[in-house]
């Protein structure tokens, strides 16, 4: 199995994810800083969190319009998993590989804590480490978490199981619309979500139950 | 553009730049002229205060700052300690009060910044973060502005850098409300054989300034934190800087990566006073001239003068002295992370701070003098009045449960929930302990085994009462908290916080202070390894509580021995450790009498050092053995807090009836201090129990066994049961009614 996890500057969870990734397959991810002429040919590309340029346009904005979200947008159309994790599913959303917006949290506060989620649709490569419904901890560490799309996308989402993890028991910490914590393009090759489940994957993190997406993933490409 | 460098230097511009007439007559006797407008603006930045340390250097000369792990004590941007394997902590706790009254987003955010680059300066990876906030009274128009914009500040920098806030403080009183505190902690990892100093080497070599461009934010900003505050303060808002945590976390990135290179020879960063500071201070360590072209400086705004340019405290600048060969590859790596990198200047062998601009030469000083010769001053002080005891029968009457409550939701034990869920508190992976507990504790990174623990502590109404016993207080009770972990404490830094120090009694204050201070490291062990002084924290003549916050550092050798404050089961032994032989007496100071009645008379608790030694030697002995399974050291509010507090954290309950036949009120309230909480797993009438007594008997500690875990309520003595839910309730509820104005 083969990853890479995208650097853009500013970006400060690249740790975590490449520890995380690492720990998890045994084998390190390459690590692609967003100027690098090539972009390795692996089955997994992660975009994780931070605050990429700041975040001083909109969430992911400058990063989205960088030169390598070309080649990713081609990678993923050819069929290659992408996952983004909170800064990284802003960028996802701003480079339009996932639809609506993530807007300012609706406490207007920076958020970080321990939410549950559930597992709203298991039957996807990044997800079938989990049963349907299965209820995970999971932490959140986000500004501008709160998931909004249209009426008409939204539909779409939850009749096409696109929602791939919902804020459970009432812990959206967010005010994301329908609890959305993550969600999946149309070919469910791509994924992006707010949780760090690369935060949550060891004992010493009080838990592992983050493991499971990054196991049953790496399982299948190798 | 013309610009005025040789002006009439008169007495109201040497006052207006912080200066007393005999201090400017010293300058004019060492330089043998008059300076010139921008030498004057140097000499004020160098010998303010905040860069000095005039008032108080005498007194923090008696600081104990060696030790078996001390690699590098204070003088030098942050401390640095041995932790085994090839490997050393790096830390310092430093203020930025008056900014974040003044502008309290900005303010404390690059107050945040300002400690992260220190540690990174030093070739560290910054790895944790704290800080120890004092705001006015809850009901004072501008505390909740105050809070959130601090908290909110905090937050945007240290969460977009990338660092996790383990721990801190977050208090209420009055007496801060013209002056709140605002102390920022940081640490880092470093391999002991690649740590980074100031002390420039080398005549001829390219002084090179790095990171982000100089604007004219901050210009004087030293200087205003070297004065009190009065009704002016809103026109005082430019001096204080802008943060911008984005390029700070590059600057992070480039300056690892080009410390990687072998590039370096000497690095400082530009905090107060700016490029000023930094250039005298690698010149002066070294023995060595430096001479800077001002045209070559990367600026924002244009017109600048020499004079701002030279006082500007922008945020995010690096100076260092690179090898002349290596120049080319550390300017590639600051192009990939696109940040300035410009020549500016060059090491001599005069011992001149020449400042050139535009072809003229407008500050030639000698630059040893600017730091060495800064002037020292013995303040007059008179020692601070001790308080008589109170008479013994002085015992206000409350219900024990009633009583509890009130405290468990009050502003002083209330949950910080609402404050620490705005920091990131588990980025990196390594959290062991967030904030809530007795200390934060992170894993390092790569080790199997090894842990850090970290701590902030000061009880400014101890210090106030007694600044001695609060200073000795502060110190014991980090020393304390990281015990509690399981941590063998390693070293300290501190952040003395005080009023105007030309008046003899906060000068007293101070004096006192450092005594007792000084007095508790040696006695434990624990030396002060960094540290900063914030004086004048006054507005309109009326100073804050003394308050010399300490942040303590531990090692625990194997995280996996680590316990918590949380109850870790139910049917366990209750023992209080370090326990009086009345359980607790002293209700003098405590918040007990504070905050229900109002009282503020008397002295507060004493601290007996050799016994604190002992009890947590042994308590650190009990956890490491695992025979401990919850411990938490008592502070405010005494027994009942810390039973509840263990309590809320687990959702176990305890009843706890052993008590004296005495007054319940101080055995539940009291402040008496060196005491713990231990919860252990053993048979309390077997064998093993008695061989612990045994123990702690000859080491002349007193452990009784005053109860045990279990159940949904707790129970004091005679008091009425409380649900353990009630208890939480009360505990997470006082931070969001306050903040949403209920």
């Amino acid at each position: 199995m083969k990853s890479a996890v995208i650097v853009f500057p500013g970006l400060n969870r690249d740790r975590d994810m490449i520890a995380a990734l690492t720990k998890i397959s045994g084998t390190a991810p390459a690590v692609v800083w967003h100027q690098d002429a090539d972009l390795p040919d692996v089955d997994l590309i992660v975009i994780p969190g931070g605050f990429s340029y700041g975040d001083y346009l909109r969430c992911g904005a400058i990063a989205a319009r960088s030169p390598i979200m070309d080649k990713i947008r081609a990678r993923a159309e050819a069929g290659v998993k992408v996952l983004g994790v909170c800064n990284g599913f802003q960028i996802l959303i701003e480079a339009g590989l996932l639809p609506g917006a993530l807007m300012r949290n609706m406490s207007l506060k920076f958020v970080c804590r321990e939410v549950k989620l559930e597992v709203t649709n298991a039957a996807t490569d990044f997800t079938r480490g989990y049963a349907q419904g299965q209820i995970i901890r999971c932490p959140v560490a986000h500004h501008d978490g709160n998931y909004f799309a249209d009426s008409e996308t939204i539909a779409r989402l939850e009749g096409n199981g696109q929602v791939a993890f919902r804020y459970a028991e009432g812990t959206n910490p967010n005010g994301s619309i329908n609890d959305i914590a993550g969600i999946l393009n149309d070919r469910k090759n791509v994924l992006g979500l707010m949780p760090h489940p690369e935060n949550l994957i060891e004992s010493a993190h009080g838990g592992t139950d983050g493991r499971a997406l990054f196991s049953g993933l790496l399982q299948q490409v190798a | 553009m013309t610009y005025q460098n040789h002006i009439a230097i008169t007495p109201k511009l040497v006052a207006d730049h912080g200066l007393k007439p005999d201090e400017f007559e010293k300058i004019v006797a060492l330089i043998g002229r008059q300076p010139t407008y921008t030498e004057l603006g140097i000499f004020s930045a160098m010998w303010n205060e905040h860069c000095s340390y005039k008032s108080s250097k005498k007194w923090l000369k008696t600081l104990p700052t060696n030790g078996p792990r001390v690699i590098q004590g204070p003088g030098e941007n942050a401390g640095v300690v041995d932790i085994g394997d090839g490997q050393a902590v790096v830390f310092k706790m430093e203020s930025h009060n008056h900014p974040s009254f003044i502008e309290p987003y900005q303010g404390a955010g690059t107050g945040m910044g300002g400690i992260l680059r220190d540690v990174f300066t030093m070739g560290a990876r910054p790895v944790a973060a704290m800080n120890a906030l004092r705001f006015g009274a809850p009901d004072h128009e501008k505390t909740r502005h105050l809070v959130s914009g601090v908290v909110a500040g905090i937050g945007g920098y240290a969460n977009a850098f990338g660092v996790p806030t383990v721990g801190g403080e977050v208090e209420f009183d009055a007496r801060y409300n013209g002056n709140i505190l605002v102390n920022a902690f940081a640490a880092g990892l470093v391999d002991t054989d690649k740590i980074f100093l100031s002390e420039a080497k080398g005549v001829g070599l390219p002084v090179v300034y790095l990171g982000a461009k100089t604007g004219r934010d901050g210009v004087g900003g030293a200087t205003m934190a070297s004065a009190e505050f009065g009704d002016d303060i809103d026109e005082k808002r430019p001096t204080v800087q802008v943060g911008d945590p984005f390029t700070e976390k590059r600057l992070l990135e480039a300056c690892l990566e080009l410390m990687a290179t072998g590039a370096v020879i000497a690095i400082q960063d530009m905090g107060a006073a700016g490029l000023t500071c930094s250039a005298v201070e690698m010149g002066a360590k070294g023995d060595l001239g430096i001479e800077l072209n001002l045209d070559m400086v990367p600026v924002r705004e244009t017109a600048m003068t020499p004079y701002e340019m030279m006082l500007s405290e922008s945020q995010e600048r690096m100076l260092m002295v690179l090898h002349p060969e290596k120049e080319a590859e550390a300017r590639a790596v600051f192009v990939k992370w696109e940040l300035d990198f410009a020549t500016v200047g060059k090491t001599t062998d005069d011992l001149r701070f020449r400042v050139m601009w535009q072809g003229e030469e407008v500050a030639n000083l000698p630059i040893k003098d600017l730091g060495d010769e800064a002037p020292e001053y013995d303040r007059p002080w008179i020692e601070s009045k001790k308080s008589s005891m109170l008479a013994e029968n002085d015992v206000p009457q409350m219900d024990v449960a009633d009583a509890l409550l009130a405290l468990i939701g009050g502003h002083q034990i209330g949950s910080r929930r609402w404050v620490y869920e705005q920091y990131d508190t588990l980025i990196q992976g390594n959290s062991l302990q967030r904030p809530g507990g007795d200390a934060g504790v992170i894993r390092v990174d790569g080790h199997p085994t090894k842990a850090l623990a970290f701590t902030s502590d000061v009880n400014p109404r101890y210090c106030e009462a007694d600044p001695y016993e609060g200073g000795k207080q502060a110190v014991a009770e980090a020393w304390r908290n990281l015990t509690a972990t399981g941590a063998d404490p390693l070293a300290a830094t501190d952040n003395l916080n005080f009023g105007n120090p030309e008046r003899p009694e906060i000068m007293g204050q101070l004096v006192g202070a450092i005594k007792g201070i000084g007095e508790a490291c040696i006695a434990l062990d624990f030396p002060i390894v960094s540290g900063n002084v914030s004086l004048y924290n006054e507005t309109n003549g009326k100073g804050i509580l003394p308050t010399p916050t300490i942040g303590g550092v531990g090692l625990l050798p194997d995280w996996s021995q680590m316990v918590r404050i949380a109850f870790a089961g139910e049917n366990q032994v209750i023992l209080l450790v370090g326990s009086p032989a009345n359980r607790g007496s002293h209700l003098a100071q405590s918040i007990y009498m504070r905050d229900l009645f109002d009282r503020k008379d008397g002295p507060p608790p004493p601290v007996d050092l050799a016994h604190e030694r002992r009890t947590g030697d042994f308590v650190r002995k009990l956890i490491r053995l695992g025979i401990a399974t919850a411990v938490h050291d008592l502070s405010d509010g005494g027994l009942a807090v810390g039973l509840a507090e263990m309590a809320i954290a687990s959702g176990i309950g305890a009843t706890v009836t052993d008590i004296t036949t005495a007054d319940p009120i101080p055995q539940f309230f009291g402040e008496d201090q060196g005491r713990y909480l231990v919860t252990i797993n053993l048979d309390p009438q077997g064998e093993e129990i008695v061989a612990l007594w045994d123990e702690a008997k000859a080491l002349g500690i007193h452990a009784p066994w005053i109860g045990s875990t279990g159940g949904t309520d707790l129970v004091l003595g005679d008091a009425r049961p409380i649900p353990v839910s009630a208890l939480k309730a009360a505990h997470e509820g006082w931070f969001p009614k306050f903040m949403a104005g209920e």
